[in-house]
């Protein structure tokens, strides 16, 4: 199509786009290069060296860096498997149970932690478990890691059933299937590139959460992201380039398999 | 003053490709001002691909496209002078009737007041005046369909295309809006294009038809002509109802051609340029031209055995297979028939026909 | 993203309605528990009277809301005058998220509306491209956008190196800082929204507007833009929200000066100094100013949906 007949181009668009993935990834870009600096100081460029990946493992922080990765890793397993288990249920009663009066408020509460200021969440949380005398700690994190991750989980896996016509599961029940066979038999193996992508999601979203687990942890206990901040606040040193690296390309990779499973298509 | 008519839309060559694949193979046609052009052909065959190229949302990819005679096939749409009424109408929906219908206007640079002035004219000519403040969502399809033709005639272009216009709507609907179009377009003496795919409604509204097939020009004429004297065997399956033979041509003298069936029945029509004696070509003549009898009559008189009889209430066509194989169908109307007794199934009988009513094809 | 979820998908399906209150009940104890009970317990302090320690004691008093709009002396018994202090700080925060959000439109739409016209098989991988980002940690994202703009940051040393400028830009703890983290953030909220309206954009309509004489700008200003509005408006709103609430990139990019609502709700909470009616009262101020742009939106959304 040469110019003259293509009414759908605009000039400079093309380059804005450009400009917007560069600026999109010019920070991340920068910040992995520089993890690789041999220098001491962020400053200048001294060369490539793995230096700081060697001091995050056994520097003189890295206890505390790798005590806040279990920490957070394990909440995070924790959580995205609790919440994912949730949400699956939720969108089964939500997609396939038909029309009730609970349907409309049950999604609204459902979404509600994504419609709140994440900051609003984190005072109210913080407030609830002071109010009933929790003690702050790794439950707490826990806890509230578990209530804002379900609607992570639960969008991807309601879409995915969303595209699952009922006639695969009302074949099963014409086979003598009960309810229960029909839906562990038949729904959920079909459901399972949306489970999964839900869970990588509500994984992804525990692990990088910060201002919730901020107010909520108490003074004890770290997770990466408040031990990254902490040191950041602290001053800007080589070795949390290193860790940040290593915490984004995790990112990427976990949004990349939750990209391409979503894809699949088991019911063709 | 001369009598020759002014070419509006002259197409020299044209040929379009996508990639590997070719959608018109060097069309060159002229559409004449003032008339009314059909561009007849079905899906794929390239002619809404040729109509967007001289709407210029195609570009050309050899050849030329010309407006009375100003080569235009290197200007973008806007600056054309020429305007669509596209198949799915393409109403802008955030609008009312009236400010779509005056937005061509408004583009080439009226004022919101001289462009409503004239979109009302505009509404009033298409008979929708009361539903100017609407919104399209609002209005039927058949509605929507002329609010889509008074948007395209209110900048007073110098030719209308229209894209199948009429397909999405129902059959009444669609036979009040032929008699509608034709009716404008006598009365605004604008060129109209017009794409279908149906040649029925080709044959009612059309001063020319070209009929296309796969990417090329099969025949270019009126539409009496074109259904009397078809081209080629496309062209003649393709419009109306007709007889197919395999013939052998065995002499041409004094303009006619005697030609003979397999089986040796023999039959006499109008030569033909480009078919030689000698020639084994297809010979097309309509059921209406056939008539049927009991006896052999003089002239070409087919023997052959009733096979059905099919009653539509206008006129009965009879099925006959003749002697030596072929079928054939035959069409009387009751009218014609008058009183006189089937000729039952089974029954011998004689296909006759004039001479003129028999065509030979090309291909 | 947001209206999928409120059509919640086809009420026709009703295989497993027997069970469905046992199967919402995990997510109704949940969240009714830790997120909808916290959020009225949070309004309930606001009320209340704070403890030096922090937390509080169960006296109730409008003074948190008080103390946000008034200014009653050092003592408390002066004649209240109106305080500007924290409305300024409000005033701020809905101003910086207001250029973010406009920055965002501005590189926003033109990214949206390319994406939407390239061909489908590339399309997928430039919508990939463009979310990627966003599931990178936030904090990560701003420490990285804190270390390439530093005084001696990579960009200002290219720049230097290059000659453009012969002196650092200071852009850390700037306002422009803080909205370029803001931007950074939520960019790809305002992306997704304005592809999915282009998508959906009938193309045929451009071909019309093109035909009736209309340039390809003008056809943009008045038949595309109209046409996508409701994207748009869904993008705007889903960067100025969290915008509004940021902690992260006012803090990390915008230092002391560019205190926004985040922060000084932050500050209520941290040790001893804090004042927790106080903080509940600013979150409660915040969460309305939210619900209240989320009900203009919702009924927009109705509208909208009623008349196409």
């Amino acid at each position: 199509m040469n110019v003259n007949t293509d009414i759908k181009t605009y000039a400079g668009f093309r380059f804005i786009t450009l400009l917007c993935v560069v600026i999109l990834y010019a920070p991340l870009i920068v910040v992995t290069i520089y993890s690789f600096n041999a220098s001491d100081s962020i400053t200048t460029w001294a060369g490539w060296s793995l230096r700081w990946y060697a001091d995050v493992f056994t520097g003189p922080e890295s206890a505390k860096f790798q005590q806040a990765a279990i920490n957070s890793f394990s909440i995070a397993i924790i959580a995205a498997t609790v919440s994912t288990a949730i949400a699956t249920a939720s969108a089964t009663a939500i997609v396939r149970g038909g029309k009730y009066r609970l349907r409309t408020p049950s999604l609204a509460l459902i979404t509600l932690p994504i419609m709140v200021p994440e900051i609003v969440l984190a005072v109210a949380t913080l407030i609830f478990f002071n109010a009933i005398g929790f003690t702050r700690g790794y439950v707490t994190i826990l806890i509230a890691h578990i209530a804002f991750c379900i609607p992570f989980a639960y969008l991807p896996i309601q879409a995915r059933m969303q595209g699952i016509e009922n006639t695969y599961e009302h074949a099963a029940m014409d086979l003598y299937a009960t309810k229960a066979q029909a839906f562990k038999r038949i729904l959920l193996p079909l459901m399972t590139p949306g489970i999964i992508s839900g869970f990588l999601l509500a994984f992804i979203v525990s692990l990088d959460d910060f201002i919730i687990t901020n107010f909520v942890k108490g003074a004890g206990i770290e997770t990466l992201p408040t031990a990254i901040f902490g040191s950041v606040k602290q001053g800007l040193k080589p070795n949390i380039m290193a860790i940040s690296t290593m915490l984004l390309s995790l990112s990427v990779v976990m949004v990349t398999i939750s990209y391409f499973v979503s894809k699949f298509d088991n019911t063709k | 003053m001369n009598n020759i008519a002014e070419i509006a839309v002259d197409v020299r060559d044209a040929v379009k490709r996508y990639g590997e694949f070719t959608a018109l193979q060097k069309i060159s046609l002229g559409i004449r001002d003032n008339e009314f052009f059909t561009l007849l052909g079905p899906s794929g065959c390239g002619k809404t691909t040729l109509l967007r190229m001289i709407a210029g949302f195609e570009d050309v990819t050899e050849g030329g496209i010309y407006l009375f005679g100003d080569e235009i096939k290197t200007l973008p749409p806007h600056k054309r002078p020429v305007n669509t009424v596209f198949q799915n109408y393409a109403l802008f929906p955030h609008m009312t009737v009236l400010e779509n219908v005056g937005f061509g206007l408004e583009m080439k640079g009226s004022s919101r007041k001289d462009a409503a002035k004239r979109a009302t004219e505009m509404l009033e000519l298409v008979q929708l005046s009361q539903f100017a403040k609407r919104k399209p969502a609002q209005l039927s399809g058949g509605q929507q369909q002329r609010v889509a033709l008074a948007r395209a005639l209110a900048p007073s272009p110098k030719v209308l295309l229209l894209d199948e216009p009429l397909s999405a709507l129902d059959l009444k609907l669609r036979k009040a809006m032929q008699i509608e179009l034709k009716h404008i377009q006598r009365e605004t003496g604008i060129t109209f294009i017009f794409v279908t795919h149906d040649q029925a409604e080709a044959l009612t509204m059309s001063d020319r038809i070209a009929v296309m097939s796969a990417g090329e020009l099969q025949q270019l004429g009126a539409p009496r002509d074109i259904y009397e004297h078809p081209r080629n065997m496309f062209v003649a399956n393709f419009i109306g109802d007709t007889n197919l033979l395999e013939v052998s041509v065995d002499k041409i003298a004094d303009g006619c051609a005697q030609c003979h069936i397999g089986g040796g029945l023999a039959l006499t029509c109008d030569a033909v340029d480009g078919v030689q004696a000698g020639a084994k070509v297809h010979l097309s003549v309509r059921p209406e031209r056939l008539i049927l009898s009991e006896k052999a009559t003089e002239g070409t008189s087919l023997r052959g055995v009733v096979t059905e009889n099919i009653y539509i209430g206008t006129d009965i066509t009879t099925m006959i297979d003749l002697d030596g194989g072929p079928k054939m169908a035959v069409r009387t109307s009751n009218t014609e028939r008058g009183n006189k007794r089937l000729i039952e199934p089974g029954s011998a009988a004689f296909v006759n026909m004039e001479t003129g009513a028999a065509r030979l094809l090309i291909d | 993203m947001a209206g999928g979820a409120a059509s919640g998908g086809s009420v026709a399906s009703d295989t497993y309605k027997n069970a469905r209150h046992w199967l919402l009940m995990p997510s109704w104890l949940v969240l009714g528990f830790f997120v909808f009970a916290p959020v009225c317990v949070m309004v309930i302090y606001s009320f209340l009277t704070k403890e030096f320690r922090g937390g509080v004691t169960w006296e109730p008093t409008l003074a948190a809301y008080d103390q946000f709009f008034f200014d009653r002396g050092l003592f408390g018994d002066a004649d209240p005058t109106l305080q500007w202090t924290y409305i300024e700080i409000f005033w701020r925060s809905i101003w910086q998220a207001g250029l973010a959000t406009i920055l965002s439109l501005l590189i926003g739409f033109p990214t949206a509306y390319y994406i939407a016209t390239r061909p489908a098989n590339t399309r997928a991988l430039w919508v990939f491209l463009i979310t990627i980002p966003y599931w990178v940690n936030l904090l990560i994202r701003t420490v990285s956008m804190k270390f390439l703009l530093r005084d001696e940051g990579p960009m200002n040393n290219s720049l230097l190196n290059i000659g453009i400028i012969s002196e650092p830009l200071q852009i850390i703890n700037t306002n422009l800082a803080v909205q370029v983290g803001l931007f950074y953030s939520y960019l790809p909220f305002m992306v997704l929204p304005i592809y999915a309206a282009v998508d959906r954009y009938n193309f045929t309509m451009s071909e019309a507007a093109s035909d009736l004489y209309a340039t390809k700008w003008a056809t943009l200003r008045r038949i595309v833009l109209p046409a996508v509005k409701p994207g748009v408006i869904a993008g705007c709103i889903l960067v100025f929200v969290p915008s509004l609430g940021a902690f992260l990139a006012p803090d990390l990019l915008g230092g002391a000066k560019n205190f926004m609502i985040g922060s000084l709700i932050e500050e209520q909470f941290k040790g001893n100094a804090g004042n927790w009616p106080f903080g509940a009262a600013a979150s409660m101020i915040l969460l309305s100013m939210v619900l209240v742009l989320l009900m203009v939106f919702a009924h927009q959304q109705r509208r909208a949906g009623a008349t196409t």
